[in-house]
């Protein structure tokens, strides 16, 4: 069982990219690299855990506790807004490419001609 | 490349890219078996270090404080790469109809769904400032209390009321906010080359741990870090309804 937490990874990982691939709706593809990125969550957090550590929070836990590593946690909260800003990038260009081409179709797109 | 082709190409790829992936982390430690070195020693250090005690807060806004400009300037650079790809296009102006100028009306939003719309703007600010202040005691922080704060006009428009939340939360102010958090999160770093000689550093006093202002600069880098999300994620919101809302194609 040791291996699950990274298995799921994987699997999200795979899972995500599958969907870029199959999809035929621009939104969806970005919503499924979303997935591809929370493989990467599941990663940091699985490398970081401690059997039987706490959360990495003192506030009502002795400081002699055993913790989970907080690094990954902040590598964790960085991904999370990166994830947020890329998406919203993603979403903004197909806004636009919908405007142009009319369709949200990846296999609708050409190339642009003015 | 047609539908088939590719997926057939996927199903190849994806069978290799399954098998290193597992064969890579099979390389891993057992998962529980944690061995990395700077974890242990800043669970160890970091209270009686950093007076804080929630140690992600540390991480993120002391020890690793460099690493969250950077992170800050990705959110403050995409939002601005949003406004600048959403901005209008030739052939398109900013209109309202008449019937819309006065507001716009959220498509089945009941009026039970308006009143808690609008009840629960009290709420979200009063939760996302608290979570802003306290990053450095219980989880939270800046990046996390600025999204709640953000979602407080959000939930104006949830009421079906677009136009009071442009009133609320206009381009102006938000943009303005977007812009004095990344400013104010550099001058904290400032602060520190200017009263102890390195960038980031912290300069102000630790205080008690466990109190509201305790753990130095964090609390004063998690304010900034938090209006500037909060503007951040207003700035592209808004954005977004534009375009389904205000921005038309040009008729003639």
């Amino acid at each position: 069982m040791s291996f699950l937490p990274f298995a799921v990874a994987a699997w999200l990982f795979v899972v995500g990219l599958y969907g870029i691939v199959s999809t035929r709706n621009l939104v969806c593809a970005i919503l499924s690299l979303t997935v591809v990125q929370s493989a990467t969550y599941v990663l940091l957090l699985g490398v970081g855990y401690r059997t039987g550590g706490q959360a990495p929070i003192f506030a009502d836990i002795p400081q002699v506790s055993t913790a989970v590593d907080p690094t990954v946690q902040v590598m964790v909260l960085t991904d999370i807004v990166i994830e947020a800003t890329v998406t919203g990038l993603l979403l903004a260009l197909a806004v636009q490419a919908h405007k142009r081409f009319g369709s949200l179709d990846p296999n609708e797109l050409r190339a642009v001609r003015d | 490349m047609n539908r088939r082709v590719r997926l057939s190409l996927f199903a190849v790829a994806a069978a290799g890219l399954s098998a290193v992936l597992v064969i890579g982390m099979r390389g891993l430690p057992a998962f529980g078996d944690y061995h990395g070195v700077y974890g242990r020693v800043i669970n160890g250090i970091g209270v009686t270090a950093r007076h804080a005690t929630d140690l992600v807060t540390a991480l993120n806004f002391d020890i690793r404080a460099f690493d969250t400009l950077g992170e800050e300037f990705i959110l403050f650079g995409s939002v601005l790469g949003i406004a600048l790809i959403l901005r209008e296009l030739r052939g398109e102006h900013e209109r309202l109809e008449p019937h819309e100028a006065d507001e716009h009306t959220f498509a089945g939003a009941s009026e039970a769904l308006q009143v808690f719309g609008l009840a629960l703007v009290a709420i979200l600010l009063a939760v996302g400032a608290y979570i802003v202040v306290h990053g450095q005691l219980t989880p939270g922080g800046g990046f996390q209390g600025g999204v709640i704060l953000a979602t407080g006009p959000l939930a104006v428009f949830l009421a079906g009321r677009y136009l009071r939340m442009r009133a609320i939360a206009p381009h102006s102010i938000v943009e303005l906010g977007d812009a004095a958090g990344a400013a104010g999160y550099v001058l904290v770093g400032i602060g520190g080359l200017v009263f102890t000689g390195v960038f980031l550093k912290n300069f102000l006093p630790f205080g008690i741990p466990g109190h509201l202002l305790s753990a130095g600069q964090m609390d004063i880098a998690s304010v900034a870090v938090g209006v500037e999300v909060a503007g951040a994620f207003l700035v592209a919101w808004s954005e977004f309804l534009d375009q389904a809302i205000v921005v038309r194609a040009r008729q003639d």
